[in-house]
């Protein structure tokens, strides 16, 4: 039998933005699914619309909040929780302009029956993107529920405030809940483009630590993730591996696996899985399992920037030139030419990739832990050949994901096999199999030349990214000469995106260079930097991190100091670090690390900080340690015991300074904070040692 | 076998290989205590053991009869969250809080035999758990907060 789709294509480099689909629901449907109340509806078309409120076509609605009979806000987004506490930012965005306790906002988040479609939750795009729009769906319900009390009182709509879910007139003893408003009306409207949204300064919920929501229910163990999910009757599913990548399946001999009781076997293609009553079972069937794979050459670690170099395109694509880069290095004062090799790492979530999967009635459901609910709709539609109408996917608040959760093989996998063994089937990834067979952050080779005079002005900038990615590769300095491209190549490894993409090695290239030149210049790394930036909100977050870290003190004998900093997305990070090197074994260690991040208005300061510190501290990873092994198609070290990842004793001493530029719109925070932190460290350790490196992750042993 | 679960006698029907978590998870739905690596090396299925913190990953449900077995979801007490909790929910801690549960079940058994760690004591004892959002600060500073009540 042929294989329906054996594998789901690994997005390389970076995602494709698809079209947003609009939401088919009509107006009946709507409220048989809500209830009474009042619905703010906004859609792709509703920027065009000249009206104050206008109807809603009723198979174009986008998104939504509703507002029940007592006053309960549901809003509904097709945005996941993995860990961003995203959940909690945008209902204090809702609380905000609608103004109810945040008790009374529910978030339905990442279901694709209940929510509108949503391209997936990455790249930082949920505050900037969504942020806005809920904030003036919420002004709209506000303003609409202010007209109908004006109304009933017949009384000035200027007269009322709306304050904790209560409508009060200012020149009576006169006030209304808003479920007696809402209250047996099924009213759809549309957002209001032009609606009255707070100025940041006014702010009384946004902008404020609201704590997690929902945090008691993961203090107690009681939030059921997918990998703690159960159904009646639910088997549990197993996958048979490939020994190796690029191996394919020759023979299979299943038939102890059929005869064990309970046992169902499913062999379609490249697959085989099964599914049985209890895991020990299930796993005892895939062990019985005999296969023969034809396995093909692979490269191993030891290679691999070889044999990037040798399969990356040529030609490369251009990322930004201008004027004559090469003869510009080649008449230049101070010049450097170096290569960077950036290692493969895993996002290793701690929740590996779980799926649960039901079918009834031709009809699936598939609870899985991904960042893209959508998407996964969308690829088990094409695995299934079946309508994405009969499909839904629902994603739980999930154990993590960093970029590395754009898929969802566990729910496909588990899907395929609850089809064939007619009962639900759920399917959690071992850590082995998360290390092996997930996507990990493309490994790179990168190619700089730059140079600058003796002013301390770049005269020209070349850089080729091989395989890393094209985020970040950009360069914040001013330079009249540049070529910059990106060369990219299959990856021998499954590659993806991962926590501030490609920028995580590009940012960490050119921030060494710019080191490097300002060493060679006898400058001062930081004054280089601001000499050549022209972009103002760099500027500050460098001089703010360098205030803080006390950047302009002489660091005592044996210690160095780094500086870097980054920009995606909007957002803005600079880091300084400080190593000493303890003479005995001359390993540098990691004493302090001052982060400056801004990213326009903070909706949440502890929030943010959270992210921030857990950005860099997940970013010690990959600068001091993190890198998959592997040879002849094998990860070779896929446990935690042999891939070493941040643990308590590995946390600096780390402060934080927040910008609050209350005059920007706010933007995400996942990922920029994460950048400065490699290329601090390994410019902390030049300067203690005059010892550059130029590898992530930066190798301290040798 | 029979088990003593949060003070509650279980009678499971489990395998002489099934671990100790697959067994609160899978026989009992105490899902509390999280797989995340089955080796214990990421501290996420950490119970206590007669009051030791323990990684059920490893520990053969068989070997756990006559012991006294507190998960997650035995540390609240008439309804109340155990101070713990109460400390890392004060601490506003978690991103993904996966790793919450296992955290917390650390930070209980150092308290129980240490009330007033020093913030090395608190990293020894919590070296073995894994917060891969990062958390850590937090945590330590949630511990510290615990220590005092």
């Amino acid at each position: 039998m042929k294989a329906e789709k054996p594998d789901i294509a690994p997005e390389q480099y970076e995602l494709f933005e698809k079209p947003s689909h609009q939401f088919k629901m009509n107006r009946r449907s709507f409220f048989e699914i809500l209830g009474s109340g009042i619905a703010v509806t906004f859609t792709l078309t509703t920027g065009l619309s000249k009206e104050l409120i206008s109807p809603v076509p009723e198979d174009q609605v986008a998104a939504w909040i509703h507002v029940n009979e007592t006053g309960q806000v549901t809003v509904y987004t097709g945005k996941a929780e993995v860990g961003q506490n995203i959940r909690t930012s945008l209902a204090q965005i809702v609380a905000e302009e609608f103004p109810v306790s945040m008790d009374k906002i529910d978030m339905v988040m990442g279901d694709t029956a209940l929510t509108p479609y949503d391209r997936g939750t990455f790249g930082s795009r949920s505050i900037p993107y969504m942020g806005p729009q809920l904030r003036k769906a919420a002004a709209t319900a506000r303003e609409i529920l202010m007209d109908m009390a004006a109304a009933k009182w017949k009384i000035e709509r200027r007269q009322l405030f709306m304050e904790n879910g209560v409508i009060k007139n200012t020149t009576a003893d006169q006030s209304i809940n808003i479920g007696e408003l809402t209250k047996g009306e099924k009213l759809l409207k549309s957002i209001n483009d032009k609606v009255n949204i707070k100025r940041v300064d006014e702010w009384k919920v946004a902008g404020t630590s609201i704590k997690k929501v929902r945090g008691e229910s993961f203090v107690t163990g009681k939030h059921k993730f997918v990998s703690d999910m159960k159904l009646p009757g639910m088997l549990y599913g197993k996958v048979l591996r490939a020994p190796s990548f690029g191996a394919s399946l020759i023979s299979v001999d299943a038939k102890a696996a059929k005869d064990m009781n309970g046992v169902t076997v499913v062999h379609e293609g490249d697959f085989i899985g099964v599914a049985a009553p209890d895991l020990a079972t299930a796993s005892k069937a895939i062990k019985a399992i005999k296969a023969e794979w034809k396995t093909t050459p692979q490269p191993s670690r030891t290679e691999i920037f070889d044999y990037i170099r040798k399969h990356s395109d040529k030609n490369g694509s251009d990322e930004g030139s201008a004027g004559d880069a090469a003869n510009a290095f080649t008449n230049a004062e101070v010049k450097i030419e170096k290569t960077f090799t950036i290692d493969y790492i895993a996002h290793a979530p701690l929740e590996p990739r779980a799926g649960l999967a039901q079918w009834a009635n031709n009809k699936l459901t598939v609870w899985t832990g991904t960042q893209r609910p959508f998407g996964v709709q969308e690829d088990l539609a094409e695995v299934f050949n079946m309508p994405k109408e009969n499909i839904r996917v629902i994603q739980p608040d999930t154990g993590s994901g960093y970029g590395g959760k754009h898929t969802g093989e566990a729910g496909i996998e588990a899907a395929r096999l609850a089809k064939a063994a007619t009962m639900p089937v759920k399917i959690v990834w071992t850590r082995e199999e998360e290390f092996t067979w997930a996507y990990f952050r493309p490994a790179g080779v990168i190619d700089i030349k730059a140079s600058a005079g003796k002013d301390g002005k770049l005269t020209s900038w070349e850089f080729h990214n091989h395989n890393s990615g094209g985020s970040g590769i950009e360069t914040p300095y001013e330079v009249t000469n540049k070529k910059i491209q990106f060369h990219g190549m299959d990856s021998p490894l499954r590659q993806g995106s991962y926590r501030g993409l490609a920028a995580t090695a590009n940012v960490f290239a050119r921030e060494c260079i710019m080191n490097d030149l300002a060493r060679e210049l006898k400058q001062d790394p930081l004054e280089f930097r601001l000499k050549n930036l022209r972009e103002q909100r760099m500027k500050d977050v460098l001089q703010a991190a360098a205030q803080k870290f006390g950047w302009n003190k002489k660091p005592d004998a044996n210690h160095g100091y780094g500086i870097a900093c980054g920009n995606e997305k909007g957002s803005y990070v600079a880091t300084c670090a400080e190593v000493s090197i303890d003479s005995s074994n001359a390993i540098p260690k990691l004493l302090r690390v001052v982060v400056a991040f801004e990213c326009g208005a903070i909706i949440n300061p502890e929030h943010l900080k959270n992210q921030i510190q857990g950005a860099v501290i997940q970013g010690l990873g990959g600068a001091l340690f993190e890198r998959i092994d592997f040879k002849d198609g094998k990860i070779l070290n896929a446990s935690f015991s042999k891939y070493r990842v941040p643990r308590f004793s590995d946390t600096p001493e780390l402060d934080v300074v927040m910008l609050n530029r209350k005059d920007i719109p706010s933007v995400g925070a996942g990922e920029t904070p994460i950048l400065g932190i490699a290329p601090a460290v390994r410019n902390a350790i030049d300067h203690a040692t005059g010892r550059k490196m130029y590898g992530l992750p930066l190798d301290m042993t040798t | 076998m029979v088990l003593n679960i949060n003070n509650k006698q279980h009678s499971v029907n489990a395998g002489p290989d099934e671990s100790l978590l697959m067994v609160l998870r899978n026989h009992l739905d105490l899902t509390g205590s999280k797989y995340g690596c089955g080796e214990g090396a990421c501290g996420a299925c950490t119970v206590l053991i007669d009051g030791k913190a323990t990684r059920s990953c490893i520990t053969p449900a068989s070997s756990m009869e006559g012991k006294e077995i507190t998960t997650i979801e035995g540390l609240e007490k008439n309804g109340e969250l155990h101070p713990v909790q109460t400390a890392f929910l004060n601490a506003d801690v978690f991103q993904c809080a996966y790793c919450a549960p296992g955290m917390i079940m650390s930070a209980v058994s150092l308290l129980q035999k240490n009330s007033n760690p020093s913030d090395q004591d608190i990293v020894s004892a919590m070296q073995g758990n894994i917060c891969r959002c990062g958390t850590y600060p937090r945590i330590i500073k949630a511990i510290q907060e615990a220590s005092t009540v």
